[in-house]
C-alpha cells in the first residue's frame, strides 16, 4: 500500500522557564514518534490530555517547526521546506479544528470563509468560486441561504460543517481532524461523524483523526496509534487494538470507557495516580508510575517499539522477549 | 434503598429575565431523588439540566435567573420560599454541589486545608483542631495519597482530578443528604474519570448519600445511576429506571440519543443520528418541542404539546412525554 | 433590512444607539464639524475685527459670550476656533495612529530584537507625562501650530503601537489565524485580512479617546504660548489672553474653557460608547 504520510522519529520540545530566574527546561510534547498513513486510510491518534496528539497533528502539516525527525508527505521530504514554499503544498493537506466557535473568523461571511482556500490556491474567478461554494455547502448539508451568513448565526454542528466545507474545497489529499466532534452534542456528533465518513469514501480522502474518545475512534478508524506522554505506546489496526490490546496503558484506557449499557458489567482496571508532567517524564518506561504490570526493568530501561506481528507495534517490556 | 423522597421538584420553572427578553430555561420540571439513590439527569447542552441544579441551590447570584413557579421540597419545606439566610444553612450542609471545573470553584489564593476547614467551621461548632482533623480525614477518604502535604498546597498545584477529589471531600465533609454533581468528570481524562466515578460510587454505597448526577454522557449514566431523568429543551421527556431506559427507551429523543452514541465493540457501519439541531430557548417549536426532529411526528404533535404520561411496566412506573405513550398510559402529570 | 440586522455593523449600530450619552456626544461632535466647516458663515461678527469702543463687555444681547480686550466677539471666536482645534487634533491623532499602527504591526509580527528595542523606546516615552514630552518637543522644534501637531502626534504613537502590537500578538495565537495558516494563506493576507480587522475596533475606540487628549494638549501648548499666536482663534490662546482679565471679565476665559471641556468630554463619551458597542461581551 502506498504511503501518503510518513513521520520518522519526530520530536517537538517547547522551552519553558519556571519562574523569572528559574532554569530553562523543555516540555517534551512529542518525543520520537514514528508512524505512517497509507493513502485512503483513517489513522487515529488517541491519548489523554498532554500526550502530544494535537502537537503531532500540527507537526505533520508543518504548522509547527520540528525539533527533530523527518516528515515525508506524498513522497517528498517536507521537513526543511521554508514557510513560503510550504504554502502551495498546504493545498493537499487541510485541517479541521476542535472548536468550531473560534476556528472561524467571526467577521467573515460563510462565502468568504469557504472560498478563502480557493482564492489562495486556484485561479478561479469570482463567479466560479461562488458556484463552488454553493456546491460545497450542499455537499456538507448546509442550507442554501447560509452563504451570506456569519458564523455566529449557526449552531456548533453547523459551524463544524462550514469548517469541513472549507477543508475539502481544494480537494486535499490529507485531512488532519483535531478532535472534530469533541465540542459537539451527541446527537450532532453522529451527524458530523457520518459526514466525515461519507466524504472520505466519496472523495478518497486520507484522515489523520485526533481524538480522546475511544468509542468515536473505534467507529471511524482503520488503524490506531495510542500515545502516552509524547511517545507511542501501541500502533495497531482497529481489530487488533480493540480485540487484543497489548500495552497495559491501552488495556486500562479501553476498560475505563463507560459503556452505555447497564446490563454489561466489566472488570475495570483503575489506574493509580495522575498523568505525570511532560517536563519531567518518568525515567525508563514513561508509563511505569501508573502501570499495573510494572516490572523492575521498566523503571530503568525505556522499551523500544516492537512489531509483534502483522504490523501490531507495542512499546512494552512485556512484549519485548 | 428506601423509597423516601429526600428532594422533590414539582413543576419547577426557571426563567432568565432581562430588560429585553425572557427565556424559560426550565419549564415545568418535576422529579425526585430517593434516599441512597443515584439519579441521572441527562440531556444535551441547553436542555436546562444544569439550571435545575442551580435552581435547587438557588445559586443565581449575578445572573438574571429567577425561579418563577413550582416548588423544591426538601426536609418538609419548600426551599424556593425560605429566606436567603436559611438557604445558606442548607447549602453545603444539607445539599452539597460539585461542578465541572473544579479549578474554578476553589479559591485560587487559599490553601486547600484552609478552604476545607473554613467550610466545616461555618456549619459546625467544633474547634479549629477538630475541623482540621476532619478535613484531613475527608481527604484520605477520597483517596488522596499525601493528604497532610496537600493541606498546605494551593489549587493550581494540583491536577484536575485531584482538585475534583478535593471538591468531593469538601462536599462530603458536612455529611449532606444530597450531593449534586454537575458534569463532574467532563473536564477530566478517561482514566481519571474512572477514578472519580469509582469514588462517587463508593460514597453512595458506603454512606448512603443520594447523588444527583448531571451528565451528557450516556456511558456514565449506565455505569452510575439507578434511575434516569432525560431532559430536552427545558422539559422532562422521560423518566425510568436505568435498565428499562436502555433496554427499551420510550421517548423518540431518548431512543435517538442512545442510537447516536458510538459504543465500543458495537462495530456498526453507520451511526444513527437525530436530524436538525436543538431549538434555541427563544424559538421553541409549536406543540411537542421535539416534533421537528422526530421520526414519529404526526399532525397532532405539531399542535398540542403532550403531557407526561405514566406507564407501568412489570410493576415499575415510568414516565414519558410523548403521544405515542398515551395508549399504554395509566395516568399523567 | 432583515439581513442587515445580522451583519456585524447592524449589530454594532443597534448596541450603539442604545447608549444615549454616546449618541448625544456624537450629535455634539457632528455639530462641531458643521461649525468647523461653516464657522465663518455662521459667526455673527468677524472674529478678527477690533472694536475698541466695545472691550471686555459682559455677555449681552449683541455679544452673547461678551467681548475680549480688543472688543472682538468671543462667540464668533469660539465658533471659528472649532476649525483650528479639530484640525490640529485630528491631524495629530491621525498621524499618530498611522505610524503607531504600522510600527505596532511590524513589531508584533517580526518579534525578536526589533520588537524589544522598539518596545523599550515606547516604555521610555510612557514614563514621561504626555504634556511634558510635548513641551520638550516644541521647545526643540520651536513654537507654532505645525510643531504642536508634530508634538501631539509623537506622544500618541506609542499608545497606538502598543495596542496594535497587543492585538497582533493575541490574534496571532487565535485559532482562526492558525486555521488560515493551515489553509496556506500568506502572512501578508493573514495580517491584513484576518488580524487587522480584529484590532480595528480597539483602534477606533482609542482614536476617539485620543482626540480628547489631543484637544487638551494642543490647547495647553497654545496657552503656554508654544502653539497658536495670540491673534489666532485658538481656544487655548484665548484662555491665555483672557486670564489677564480674570477679575473684571471672567467670561473671557469661561467660554473658551467650556468649549475645551465639552469637546474633550464629548470625545471621551463617544469613545466609551463605541467601546461598549464594539465589545461582543456587552449585550
Amino acid at each position: 500500500m502506498e504511503k501518503l504520510v510518513e513521520v520518522i522519529d519526530i520530536k517537538k520540545h517547547f522551552p519553558v522557564r519556571s519562574g523569572l530566574l528559574g532554569k530553562k527546561q523543555s516540555v517534551k510534547a512529542v518525543d520520537g514518534v514514528n508512524f505512517h498513513i497509507a493513502k485512503g486510510e483513517v489513522l487515529s491518534l488517541v491519548g489523554e490530555s498532554g500526550c502530544g496528539k494535537s502537537t503531532t497533528g500540527r507537526l505533520v502539516v508543518r504548522l509547527l517547526p520540528l525539533t527533530g525527525g523527518r516528515v515525508i508527505f506524498d513522497g517528498a521530504d517536507i521537513t526543511d521546506i521554508s514557510e513560503p514554499n510550504m504554502r502551495p503544498k498546504r493545498k493537499d493537506m487541510q485541517m479541521i479544528f476542535q472548536d468550531p466557535y473560534s476556528s472561524l473568523n467571526p467577521r467573515m461571511k460563510v462565502k468568504r470563509l469557504v472560498s478563502e482556500p480557493l482564492l489562495v490556491h486556484t485561479d478561479m474567478d469570482e463567479a466560479a468560486r461562488h458556484k463552488r461554494v454553493e456546491e460545497l455547502l450542499e455537499v456538507v448539508g448546509l442550507p442554501r441561504g447560509s452563504i451570506n451568513k456569519y458564523p455566529h448565526e449557526f449552531s456548533g454542528g453547523q459551524r463544524q460543517r462550514i469548517g469541513i466545507a472549507r477543508a475539502i474545497s481544494v480537494n486535499p489529499k490529507l485531512i488532519v481532524a483535531d478532535e472534530p466532534v469533541s465540542a459537539l452534542d451527541v446527537s450532532v456528533q453522529s451527524q458530523v461523524l457520518n459526514l466525515l465518513q461519507d466524504l472520505q469514501k466519496d472523495l478518497g480522502l486520507t484522515y489523520l483523526f485526533i481524538s480522546h474518545n475511544l468509542s468515536v475512534v473505534e467507529h471511524i478508524s482503520d488503524r490506531i496509534c495510542v500515545m502516552y506522554l509524547g511517545k507511542i505506546a501501541e500502533v495497531a489496526t482497529r481489530d487488533q487494538l480493540y480485540e487484543n490490546p497489548m500495552h497495559p496503558y491501552t488495556k486500562a484506557l479501553l476498560s475505563a470507557v463507560p459503556i452505555p449499557d447497564p446490563s454489561k458489567k466489566r472488570r475495570r482496571i483503575i489506574l493509580k495516580g495522575d498523568i505525570p508532567s511532560p517536563v519531567n517524564p518518568p525515567a525508563g518506561c514513561n508509563f511505569h508510575t501508573r502501570c499495573h504490570e510494572c516490572m523492575d526493568v521498566c523503571k530503568h530501561e525505556p522499551p523500544q517499539p516492537k512489531d509483534v506481528g502483522n504490523g501490531h507495534i507495542v512499546a512494552c517490556h512485556h512484549h519485548l522477549c | 434503598m428506601q423509597n423516601e423522597k429526600v428532594l422533590e421538584l414539582t413543576n419547577l420553572r426557571t426563567q432568565f429575565i432581562t430588560k429585553d427578553s425572557t427565556s424559560t430555561a426550565v419549564n415545568g420540571v418535576s422529579y425526585h431523588i430517593k434516599r441512597g439513590e443515584v439519579l441521572g439527569l441527562v440531556g444535551e447542552s441547553g436542555c436546562g439540566k444544569s439550571v435545575t441544579a442551580l435552581s435547587i441551590m438557588r445559586l443565581f447570584r449575578d445572573t438574571p435567573g429567577r425561579i418563577t413557579g413550582g416548588a423544591v421540597m426538601f426536609g418538609g419545606r419548600n426551599i424556593t420560599e425560605i429566606s436567603e439566610r436559611e438557604m445558606a444553612k442548607i447549602r453545603g450542609k444539607e445539599i452539597a454541589m460539585i461542578f465541572q471545573e473544579p479549578m474554578s470553584s476553589l479559591n485560587p489564593t487559599m490553601k486547600i486545608g484552609k478552604q476545607l476547614t473554613e467550610v466545616i467551621l461555618k456549619h459546625r461548632h467544633i474547634s479549629v483542631r477538630e475541623a482540621k482533623e476532619l478535613a484531613l480525614d475527608m481527604l484520605r477518604q477520597v483517596g488522596i495519597p499525601r493528604a497532610e502535604q496537600l493541606m498546605n498546597e494551593f489549587p493550581h498545584q494540583l491536577s484536575g482530578g485531584m482538585n475534583q477529589r478535593v471538591m468531593i471531600a469538601m462536599g462530603m465533609s458536612l455529611n449532606p443528604s444530597v450531593l449534586i454533581a454537575d458534569e463532574p468528570t467532563t473536564a477530566l481524562d478517561v482514566t481519571i474519570q474512572a477514578q472519580i466515578l469509582e469514588l462517587m460510587k463508593s460514597i453512595n454505597e458506603e454512606h448512603g448519600m443520594s447523588i444527583l448526577l448531571i451528565t451528557h454522557d450516556l456511558g456514565v449514566v449506565a455505569e452510575m445511576c439507578h434511575r434516569v431523568v432525560v431532559m430536552y429543551a427545558g422539559r422532562v421527556v422521560e423518566e425510568a429506571d436505568v435498565h428499562s431506559l436502555f433496554a427499551k427507551p420510550l421517548h423518540p429523543y431518548t431512543h435517538g440519543l442512545i442510537d447516536s452514541t458510538p459504543v465500543i465493540g458495537a462495530r456498526i457501519e453507520r451511526l444513527k443520528s437525530i436530524r436538525g439541531n436543538v431549538p434555541s430557548l427563544d424559538n421553541m417549536p409549536e406543540g411537542c418541542v421535539f416534533g421537528p426532529r422526530c421520526d414519529s411526528f404526526e399532525d397532532r404533535c405539531g399542535r398540542e404539546e403532550p403531557p407526561v404520561f405514566h406507564i407501568e411496566q412489570q410493576g415499575v412506573l415510568r414516565k414519558c412525554r410523548c403521544w405515542t405513550a398515551e395508549s399504554q398510559s395509566v395516568g399523567k402529570d | 433590512m432583515e439581513n442587515f440586522k445580522n451583519t456585524p455593523f447592524g449589530e454594532f449600530l443597534k448596541k450603539f444607539l442604545r447608549r444615549k450619552t454616546a449618541v448625544v456626544a456624537l450629535a455634539f461632535i457632528l455639530a462641531m464639524f458643521f461649525v468647523a466647516i461653516f464657522g465663518m458663515q455662521i459667526a455673527p461678527y468677524d472674529p478678527r475685527e477690533f472694536d475698541y469702543g466695545n472691550i471686555l463687555q459682559s455677555p449681552n444681547a449683541d455679544n452673547i459670550f461678551g467681548t475680549d480686550e480688543f472688543g472682538r466677539d468671543i462667540f464668533s471666536r469660539v465658533l471659528v476656533g472649532t476649525r483650528l482645534t479639530l484640525s490640529v487634533s485630528l491631524t495629530a491623532v491621525t498621524f499618530a495612529m498611522v505610524f503607531g499602527t504600522i510600527l505596532g504591526l511590524v513589531s508584533g509580527y517580526l518579534g525578536g530584537i526589533f520588537d524589544n528595542i522598539f518596545m523599550r523606546i515606547c516604555d521610555v516615552m510612557f514614563a514621561f507625562p504626555d504634556i511634558i514630552l510635548a513641551i520638550a518637543i516644541v521647545a526643540v522644534l520651536g513654537p507654532g501650530l505645525q510643531n504642536v501637531i508634530i508634538a501631539v502626534a509623537v506622544f500618541g504613537v506609542p499608545t497606538f503601537a502598543r495596542i496594535m502590537r497587543g492585538a497582533m500578538l493575541s490574534l496571532k495565537q487565535s485559532l482562526y489565524v492558525e486555521a488560515a495558516r493551515s489553509i496556506g494563506v500568506s502572512s501578508f493576507r493573514i495580517i491584513f485580512v484576518h488580524i487587522f480587522p480584529g484590532a480595528f475596533s480597539t483602534m477606533i475606540v482609542n482614536y476617539t479617546m485620543r482626540i480628547g487628549t489631543a484637544v487638551l494638549a494642543a490647547a495647553s501648548l497654545s496657552f503656554l504660548g508654544l502653539g497658536a499666536s495670540p491673534t489666532e482663534e485658538e481656544w487655548g490662546a484665548m484662555l491665555s489672553i483672557g486670564r489677564n482679565y480674570l477679575g473684571v471679565a471672567p467670561h473671557a476665559v469661561l467660554f473658551p474653557g467650556l468649549a475645551i471641556l465639552l469637546t474633550v468630554l464629548a470625545f471621551n463619551l463617544l469613545g466609551d460608547g463605541l467601546r461598549d458597542a464594539l465589545d461582543p461581551k456587552y449585550k
